[in-house]
């Protein structure tokens, strides 16, 4: 695995929809293993933050650099993908049809043409990679079942493995505990912990209780900027916090 | 296992991936080669080596029928692999049957060489009759058995990559891909109808004589063709069975069911579409090069739209996403299209369509899946 350092930093980002202002001149920074929550409102340029990063949506100005030497501003996708930087999205699509070990390979770094993958041979190097990320998602026993029949936390967990095929170094994950159980939200949580210090992770989510049990620092957005940032403590007892999220 | 509770999806899957890329065995497959080599060794002795006067004499009839339904087997697995697997519903698929029996066609026009009715030592009677001086260019070296057998492989193998290649770069997907491979077969038809294609027009090719040497209407040339369709069904359906079950065969599969993720994951998409239908229409082509030496005749008929859709009902009945279910859907509804045209003419059509609907309501997984239901319940 390669050394982990690169530090995302994003500096007085825009990005206006008709004049509506989705971002405005944020600023962020994630360290190298970090696990940072975003938390906010509705409509506080949390997807579109994200967007940015991905290279989704493009900014009117502002920076977004991975490391001392990616300007992410000028990479597509793929590129991006490629660069390191994985993204979950809220909705687990997951290959209903293939079994959990298959979705695992598909995801695997490396070959991608017809003819390539028609020839490939799973090597034991990709088993034992496999095998590893099956025992941190905790689908070991569900191997050889097909997708379609994973409860939605698993499914979630399985895209989460998926991510981590491609080895990423900053992790992207949106509303991941969303429609799960109490037991599935304390098995995402310990799982996304135990992910933070290998990649830097970025949650963002709703639900306060989860955010607390998994994050040191928690930054908070509203109207596309940065109001408050620190741990979750801190972040509570913040008097714009509690003004925009009751609305005193 | 677990997965046996649930309702079963619209899509059949047969995983022979039991614990992380260890095969399994292809039952299905392991029963259609064994009574594709029943086939091949039951109908020649049953020719053969039975006298004509015996109850169990096997007539040239007889063979030509089972050759035909080998050949719309292997129509149909070229149906299935598209459709079943990559969820391309194909409603031309028989433009490349024909465009293969064509080819095939034009070879055996000219092996008839100066014995058709005008004596013509080069051109075939369809060109004498309309009047033609000499033979249209395309024809030349089609009086080579190789270069015929490329081009079974070749004109279907570019029409698809051309037309693949618009439709798959565009995105057309569903009904729109199916509407458009729909008007495609209906244009060649059209195209072949008329006379100045210089492919015989309405009439097409028929009366031929012999295949390299062998004159097609003995009975051991017939016994040797049903032989050889037998063995290219079977390699073809290995060829498939290998694709599908290869990772590229999964990455097809994660197309089918979630296309936008399989792109978002770094596979061409269009691309591996486009892989996978060039060689389902060379399955096409070659099934239809196989059919005219046994049947005797191509014409533009067999590029109309119906032939197509029966091809897919044919996959649907058999279970698609199967490969060996489509064999045995295109055997069974043929079957029943012989008897059903012999007893009751002009009901044919409407227990078509009736069938379609019955399996499409009852049976989502066809036959197979009826058969893998009954044998988990047992």
């Amino acid at each position: 695995m390669s050394v982990r350092d690169k530090r995302l930093s994003l500096e007085d980002l825009t990005v206006s929809f008709d004049g509506f202002k989705a971002l405005n001149k944020l600023s962020l920074h994630v360290d190298p293993g970090e696990m940072l929550c975003i938390i906010g409102p509705n409509g506080a340029g949390k997807t579109t933050m994200m967007d940015v990063i991905t290279g989704k949506t493009r900014p009117d100005s502002g920076a977004a650099r991975f490391g001392a030497h990616i300007d992410l501003l000028k990479l597509s996708e793929p590129e991006i993908v490629g660069a390191g930087i994985g993204r979950k999205f809220q909705k687990p699509t997951v290959f209903e049809q293939l079994t959990v070990f298959e979705n695992l390979e598909l995801a695997l770094a490396g070959t991608r043409s017809f003819l390539k993958t028609f020839a490939a041979r799973i090597s034991a190097a990709q088993l034992k990679r496999i095998d590893e990320v099956l025992d941190i998602i905790g689908l070991m026993e569900h191997r050889s079942s097909f997708a379609r029949i994973l409860a939605h936390g698993q499914k979630q967990w399985l895209e989460i493995g998926m991510l981590l095929m491609q080895d990423p170094e900053l992790l992207l994950v949106d509303e991941p505990v969303a429609g799960m159980t109490p037991h599935e939200i304390e098995r995402t949580s310990e799982l996304l912990r135990s992910l933070a210090g290998v990649h830097s992770v970025v949650v963002v989510e709703h639900d306060m209780a989860f955010v607390r049990s998994i994050a040191k620092r928690v930054v908070v957005l509203h109207e596309g900027q940065v109001i408050a940032e620190g741990d979750m403590d801190t972040v509570q007892k913040h008097s714009r916090v509690i003004e925009v999220y009751l609305g005193v | 296992m677990s997965e046996n509770k649930q309702t079963p999806g619209i899509w059949t899957r047969t995983t022979l991936v039991d614990r992380g890329g260890e095969r399994g065995v292809d039952r299905g497959g392991t029963w259609l080669l064994g009574v594709l080599a029943v086939v091949a060794i039951a109908v020649p002795l049953l020719n053969q080596a039975i006298p004509t006067t015996s109850a169990f004499h096997l007539s040239a009839f007889g063979i030509t029928l089972i050759g035909k339904y080998l050949c719309y087997g292997m129509l149909a697995l070229a149906v299935d692999l598209i459709w079943g697997y990559c969820g391309i519903l194909s409603l031309g698929h028989a433009a490349f049957f024909a465009l293969g029996g064509y080819a095939m066609g034009m070879y055996l026009m000219r092996q008839i060489g100066p014995r058709g009715v005008y004596g013509d030592p080069v051109l075939p009677d369809f060109m004498v009759f309309l009047n033609y001086k000499s033979l249209p260019w395309f024809w030349h070296g089609f009086n080579h058995f190789a270069l015929a057998l490329s081009m079974v492989a070749l004109v279907p193998a570019l029409l698809a990559l051309v037309f693949g290649w618009f439709a798959f770069r565009s995105r057309v997907t569903g009904v729109y891909l199916s509407i458009i491979t729909q008007a495609l077969t209906y244009a060649l038809m059209l195209a072949f109808f008329r006379n100045d294609m210089g492919f015989g027009g309405n009439n097409g090719f028929t009366d031929f004589k012999e295949i390299i040497g062998f004159d097609l209407h003995s009975d051991l040339t017939r016994v040797t063709l049903l032989v050889i369709t037998a063995a290219a069904l079977a390699a073809t359906y290995a060829a498939c069975r290998k694709i599908v079950e290869s990772r590229a065969g999964r990455v097809v599969l994660a197309i089918r069911d979630a296309e936008s993720r399989t792109r978002f994951l770094g596979y061409p998409v269009e691309s591996y579409k486009l892989w996978l239908f060039v060689f389902s229409a060379i399955v096409a082509g070659i099934a239809g090069a196989l059919y005219v030496p046994q049947v005797g005749i191509i014409n533009p008929s067999e590029f109309a739209p119906i032939n197509s859709i029966e091809a897919v009902i044919w996959v649907a009945v058999g279970g698609r996403g199967t490969l060996y279910g489509a064999i045995a859907g295109a055997v069974l509804v043929n079957y029943l299209k012989t008897w059903l045209t012999g007893a009751f003419p002009e009901i044919w059509l409407f227990a078509l369509g009736g069938l379609f609907v019955l399996v499409t309501l009852f049976l989502p997984r066809g036959i197979i899946g009826l058969l893998r239901r009954r044998s988990k319940n047992a």
